[in-house]
C-alpha cells in the first residue's frame, strides 16, 4: 500500500533524527536542547508532565513552529525551515489533541481530503468530471473505503463530523491521517476523553497500523499503561528537557522520571 | 412512500458519487430541465421572460460564483459587484473594439478578465482573513466603480458615462427576442452549475472546504492556502464576471458604472446567505427569493387594494430583506437549501412520520 | 501652495474625528461582545433621522433626550429579537445578522421617519473662522462646527476609554468579548451586558448621527460613509478605542490630502472624468496597512494555537 520513497530506509533505521533542537517563544523556553531520533517502524511514545513541550516538539516535527537552535532530519536528508504542507508532503501526517476535523464536511469527505495529496488530475478534467477525474476519485474511493473498514466506521461516513461523538471524531482523523500514507504518524494525545473500551479500540487501531502497514508512529500520551503496552521505546520531557529515553521498563524505574511526575524536581 | 430509496442499491462508487444519487431526484431535475427548455417557451409571455427568468437565471450565476468564494471556500467577500462589472466592461470593450467575434467567446473573455482582477484582489487573503478580508473586498469594490466611472476609456468616452450594447448574435442568428434570449442563458446557466457542481463535489471542493473549516488542519493534509485560495478566487470572479457581461448584455442593455456598485455585492451576498451558503441548489433558491420578492411586493398594494407609494415599497423591501436574513439566521443558519433538504427528509417518511 | 494644504489637512483632521465617533461604536460593540456590528451605520442614519425628524417640532434638549431613549429602546429590541437566539454562534453568522439588522433598520427608518433629506440645526456657529493669518495670506479656512464637534468627540472617548480600563462592568464586557459561554458560565449576565453596550454604541451612534447630520443633512448617504469607519477600524484595531481615534485621523486627512494632490496627477496620467478618490482611497489604504500589519495600529495580535 505504501509508495517507495525516493531513499528507501530500511526498518530500524533511523527516520527522523532531531539533534539538540530548542525552541522559545518570547521569555518562555517550550524546549530545550532536546535531541533524540525516532526509527523506522517503530512506536514512540513522548511523555512528561503537562507543559512539558510535548505538542510543542510535536508542532516543531510538523513544521508549525520552528526552532532556534538545532537540526531536523528526516529520511537521512536535513529539513529546511519549512511549512505544514511541506512536511506532508514529505511523509508525515498528524492528529490533534483537540481534534482538527472539518467539521462542515462528511466523515467520508475528510478521509477522501487526507488523499489530496496523491490527487493528481487537473483542474478541467475536474470540471468535467466524466472520465480521468471521475476514474481518480473512484480509485481513491476505494482506498479510502479500505481504511473506514479498517476502523469500523462504515456506519457513519455519510454524517457530519461535527454531529458525532468525540470518540469517533478522533478515528475519523486517525482515517484522514492514514489516507495519506504517511512514513511517519504523529498522534497528539489520541486517547484523550476515551472510556476503557475506546482506548483498547484506539490501542488495537494504533497497533494494527504500524503491523499491517508499517507506519512509524510517535504518539504523546498520558496514559501509563497505553505507553508500556504500546510502545518500544519512550522519551520522556520535563520542562522542554528530556529527562529520559530508553525501553518502557527503563523509563518506569527512572528516578528522574518518578521525580518528575511526583513534581519533586525543580 | 413515493419519494423512498427502498431498492434502489448503489453497486457502484461512481453511483453513489452522483449528483442525484436517489433516482426520484434525477427524475424530478431532468423533468425539469426539460421543461424549462421546452415547456416554459410555450405559455411564458414577456414579462415572465424578461422580469422573472432571465434575471433569476442571470444571477444564479453570480450567486454561484459567490458561494464558491464565501459559501465553500470560507472568504468573505462585498466585491461582487465590481467583478460583474469588469466582466460587464470587459465584453463590452471587446465587442465595440473587435465587432466580429462570437458572442460565446465575448462572454468568456469577460469570464477571464474577472478572474484576472479577481486574482489580483484575492491576492490580500493570503495575510488577511475574516470581517478584514470583507473590507478589503470592499477595496476592491469601491475601487472598480470608481475605475470604470472615470477612467473613459473604459466607456468610450461616452460623455454620459453609459454604454449601450446593439445586437446580439450567435452564429449569424440573433438573439433579439425575449424567448431566444431565455433559452441562451438557461444554455448558459446548466453548463456553468454543472461545471460548478462537478468542481465542488471532488478534489477541489474538497480543498476549498477544507480551508474554510480548519486552514490550519488543510495545511497539515498538503494543502496549500496559496493555492487554495486563490484558485476560490479565480473560479469565483470567473463566473461573477460571466454573469455581469450576461446582465449587462441581456438584462439591461444599457448601462452605467451604477448597475454593479456596492448594494449589488449585497445583492449577491444575500442571495447565498438566504439561500444556502456553500450549495449550488441555494445559489438558485436565493436569487430566485431576491427577484421574486420585489415583484411581489410591488403587487402588495394592489392586492390589498391600499395605495403604497413606490419609496415606501422600496424601503419595506429593505425591511423585509432584513427581517429574512435574521429570521433564516437563527431558524435556520443553512438556508433555503437546507430547509428544502429537511423537507425532502421529512418525505421520505411520509405518510409515516414516527 | 502650502496653505492651501494645511487648510485641506486641518479640515481632514476634524472630518476623520468624525468618522472615529462612528467607529467607536463598532468598537464598543465588538469589544465587548465580539460581534462585528455591520448596523453601526445604520444606527447613525436611524439614530439622525429621528433627531432630526422630532427637532422639526420639538425643542432641541427634548428631541435629545426622546432619541436617547429610541435607540435604548432600539438596543433593546435588537438583543431580544436577534441577539439573544445568536449566542454562541460563528462570528460570520453575528456579522451577516448585523447586516440584516442594517438593512432593516435603513428600511424601517425611511418608513417611519420619511426619506427626504433632512436638516438639523444645533446651533453651531457656522461662520468660518480664520487663523493663522499672519502666516499665510488670508489665513486658514476653518467650520467652527467641525471644531466643536471635535471636542465633544474626543470627550466621548475620554470617558469610555475611563469606563472600560476602570469599572467592573468594564472587565466584565471584554470578558464577554473573549468568550461568550466562558462568561456566562462564570456567572456574567450576557443579556443584560449586551443590552448595556448596544445602547451605549446607540448613544454614540446617536451624536455621531448629529454631527454628520448637521454637517451634511440627514439622507440615506449616510449610511455609506458610515461604511467608511471600516477602514478606521482596520487602521486603529478593531478593540481598541484610541486606535479609533487615531485611526480616523489618519484615515481623514488621508483621504482629504489624496484627494487634493494626488487626484489632479491621476487625472492628467489616465484621462481621467474627474476625481473622487475619497470613494476608495480609505479603502485601498486599509488594504496596504492589512498586508503589513493584519491587527491593525493598536490591535492585539491575533494568535493561533494549534
Amino acid at each position: 500500500m505504501r509508495a517507495p520513497t525516493g531513499q528507501d530506509i530500511a526498518a530500524g533505521d533511523v527516520l527522523l533524527s532531531v539533534e539538540n533542537v530548542s525552541l522559545a517563544f518570547g521569555g518562555v523556553k517550550a524546549v530545550t536542547g532536546v535531541s533524540f531520533d525516532i526509527r523506522k517502524g517503530e512506536i514512540r511514545a513522548i511523555i512528561g508532565p503537562n507543559g512539558a513541550g510535548k505538542t510543542s516538539m510535536l508542532n516543531i516535527i510538523n513544521g508549525f513552529y520552528h526552532p532556534q537552535h538545532g537540526r531536523i532530519a528526516f529520511k537521512g536528508k536535513a529539513r529546511a525551515r519549512m511549512r505544514p504542507y511541506d512536511a506532508a508532503r514529505g511523509g508525515i501526517a498528524r492528529t490533534f489533541q483537540n481534534v482538527a476535523l472539518f467539521k462542515g464536511m462528511t466523515a467520508l469527505d475528510n478521509i477522501m481530503a487526507g488523499r489530496t495529496l496523491k490527487m493528481r488530475r487537473g483542474f478541467l478534467w475536474q470540471l468535467i468530471r466524466l472520465g480521468p477525474a471521475l476514474a481518480e476519485e473512484v480509485e481513491h474511493r476505494h482506498r479510502v473505503e479500505e481504511i473506514i473498514d479498517f476502523l469500523k466506521i462504515q456506519s457513519i461516513r455519510k454524517i457530519q463530523v461535527g454531529k458525532l461523538p468525540y470518540g469517533l471524531q478522533k478515528r475519523v482523523e486517525l482515517g484522514r491521517a492514514l489516507a495519506m500514507e504517511p512514513d511517519l504518524l504523529l498522534l497528539d494525545e489520541p486517547m484523550a476523553g476515551m472510556n476503557l473500551e475506546e482506548k483498547e479500540d484506539m490501542s488495537r487501531f494504533i497497533l494494527d497500523v504500524n503491523d499491517y502497514y508499517g507506519t512509524t508512529i510517535a504518539l504523546i500520551e498520558h496514559d501509563m499503561g497505553v505507553v508500556m503496552d504500546l510502545s518500544e521505546r519512550v522519551l520522556v520531557l520535563d520542562h522542554g528537557v528530556k529527562i529520559a529515553d530508553g525501553t518502557p521498563a527503563e523509563v518506569q524505574a527512572d528516578q528522574a522520571v518518578i521525580d518528575a511526575y511526583l513534581g519533586l524536581s525543580h | 412512500m413515493f419519494y423512498r430509496e427502498a431498492g434502489q442499491f448503489k453497486t457502484s462508487y461512481i453511483a453513489d458519487q452522483a449528483i442525484f444519487p436517489i433516482a426520484q431526484d434525477r427524475w424530478f431535475v431532468i423533468g425539469l430541465t426539460v421543461f424549462a427548455f421546452l415547456g416554459v417557451p410555450l405559455f411564458a409571455g414577456q414579462y415572465l421572460y424578461t422580469e422573472v427568468l432571465i434575471p433569476v437565471l442571470i444571477l444564479s450565476i453570480a450567486a454561484i460564483g459567490l458561494n464558491i468564494l464565501t459559501g465553500y471556500c470560507g472568504q468573505l467577500s462585498l466585491g461582487s459587484g465590481g467583478f460583474m462589472a469588469v466582466g460587464a466592461y470587459a465584453a463590452y470593450n471587446l465587442a465595440l473594439r473587435l465587432p466580429q467575434t462570437n458572442i460565446i467567446l465575448v462572454f468568456l473573455f469577460a469570464g477571464v478578465m474577472a478572474m484576472l482582477v479577481g486574482i489580483l484582489f484575492g491576492l490580500p487573503s493570503l495575510r488577511i482573513k475574516g470581517f478584514y478580508l470583507a473590507v478589503a473586498t470592499l477595496a476592491s469594490q469601491f475601487f472598480l466603480e470608481w475605475a470604470f466611472a472615470r477612467v473613459k476609456w473604459f466607456t468610450d468616452y461616452a460623455p454620459s458615462g453609459s454604454v449601450a450594447v446593439g445586437r446580439i448574435e450567435l452564429f449569424g442568428y440573433p438573439i433579439d427576442t425575449p424567448g431566444k434570449t431565455y433559452v441562451f442563458v438557461l444554455a448558459t446557466v446548466v453548463v456553468l452549475a454543472l461545471g460548478a457542481k462537478n468542481l465542488v463535489r471532488g478534489r477541489i471542493g474538497r480543498m476549498w472546504m477544507a480551508m474554510r473549516d480548519m486552514d490550519i488542519a488543510a495545511e497539515i493534509i498538503g494543502i496549500r492556502p496559496l493555492h487554495a485560495k486563490l484558485s476560490a478566487f479565480a473560479v469565483s470572479s470567473f463566473y461573477i464576471g460571466i454573469a455581469g457581461a450576461l446582465w449587462a448584455f441581456l438584462r439591461l442593455g444599457s448601462w452605467e458604472p451604477l448597475a454593479f456598485d456596492v448594494n449589488r455585492s449585497f445583492q449577491v451576498l444575500f442571495m447565498i446567505i438566504i439561500g444556502g451558503l456553500g450549495t449550488i441548489l441555494g445559489s438558485f433558491l436565493g436569487a430566485a427569493f431576491i427577484v421574486l420578492l420585489p415583484i411581489l411586493l410591488n403587487q402588495l398594494p394592489s392586492w390589498l387594494g391600499i395605495p403604497i407609494s413606490t419609496a415606501t415599497i422600496s424601503h419595506i423591501e429593505f425591511m423585509l430583506f432584513g427581517a429574512m436574513i435574521i429570521f433564516f439566521l437563527i431558524v435556520e443558519p443553512h438556508g433555503l437549501a437546507r430547509l428544502w433538504a429537511i423537507a425532502k427528509e421529512k418525505l421520505r417518511l411520509w405518510p409515516f412520520p414516527y | 501652495m502650502l496653505g492651501p494644504i494645511l487648510e485641506t489637512l486641518i479640515g481632514g483632521l476634524l472630518t476623520g474625528v468624525l468618522y472615529s465617533l462612528v467607529a467607536l461604536g463598532f468598537v464598543l460593540i465588538f469589544k465587548a461582545s465580539g460581534v462585528f456590528n455591520f448596523a453601526q451605520g445604520a444606527m447613525v442614519l436611524f439614530a439622525a433621522l429621528s433627531f432630526a425628524r422630532l427637532s422639526e417640532f420639538m425643542p432641541l434638549v427634548v428631541a435629545f433626550a426622546l432619541s436617547v431613549l429610541i435607540m435604548i429602546a432600539l438596543a433593546y429590541a435588537i438583543e431580544f429579537l436577534v441577539l439573544r437566539h445568536l449566542v454562541n454562534q460563528d462570528g460570520i453568522i453575528l456579522f451577516m445578522a448585523t447586516l440584516g439588522i442594517a438593512y432593516f433598520l435603513e428600511g424601517f427608518g425611511q418608513t417611519v421617519w420619511g426619506s427626504d433629506i433632512y436638516k438639523i440645526s444645533l446651533g453651531l456657529p457656522h461662520n468660518p473662522i480664520f487663523i493663522l493669518e499672519s502666516v499665510f495670506p488670508g489665513g486658514l479656512l476653518i467650520d467652527p462646527s467641525e471644531l466643536i464637534a471635535a471636542v465633544i468627540c474626543a470627550a466621548m472617548v475620554l470617558v469610555l476609554a475611563i469606563f472600560f480600563q476602570v469599572t467592573r462592568v468594564g472587565r466584565a464586557l471584554r470578558a464577554v468579548a473573549d468568550d461568550h459561554q466562558a462568561a456566562q458560565s462564570v456567572g456574567i449576565p450576557l443579556n443584560q451586558i449586551w443590552l448595556m453596550v448596544w445602547a451605549v454604541a446607540g448613544i454614540v451612534a446617536l451624536v455621531a448621527g448629529m454631527m454628520w447630520g448637521a454637517k451634511l443633512g440627514v439622507q440615506f448617504s449616510l449610511s455609506l460613509i458610515a461604511l467608511k469607519a471600516l477602514p478606521v477600524l482596520i487602521l486603529g484595531g478593531f478593540t481598541s478605542i484610541p486606535g479609533a481615534i487615531v485611526g480616523g485621523l489618519i484615515i481623514g486627512a488621508g483621504e482629504k490630502l489624496a484627494e487634493v494632490v494626488l487626484a489632479p496627477v491621476l487625472i492628467r496620467a489616465f484621462d481621467l472624468a474627474g476625481g473622487g478618490i475619497e470613494n476608495w482611497f480609505a479603502y485601498v489604504l486599509a488594504l496596504v496597512f492589512l498586508l503589513f500589519r493584519p491587527q491593525g495600529l493598536f490591535g492585539e495580535r491575533i494568535i493561533e494555537r494549534v
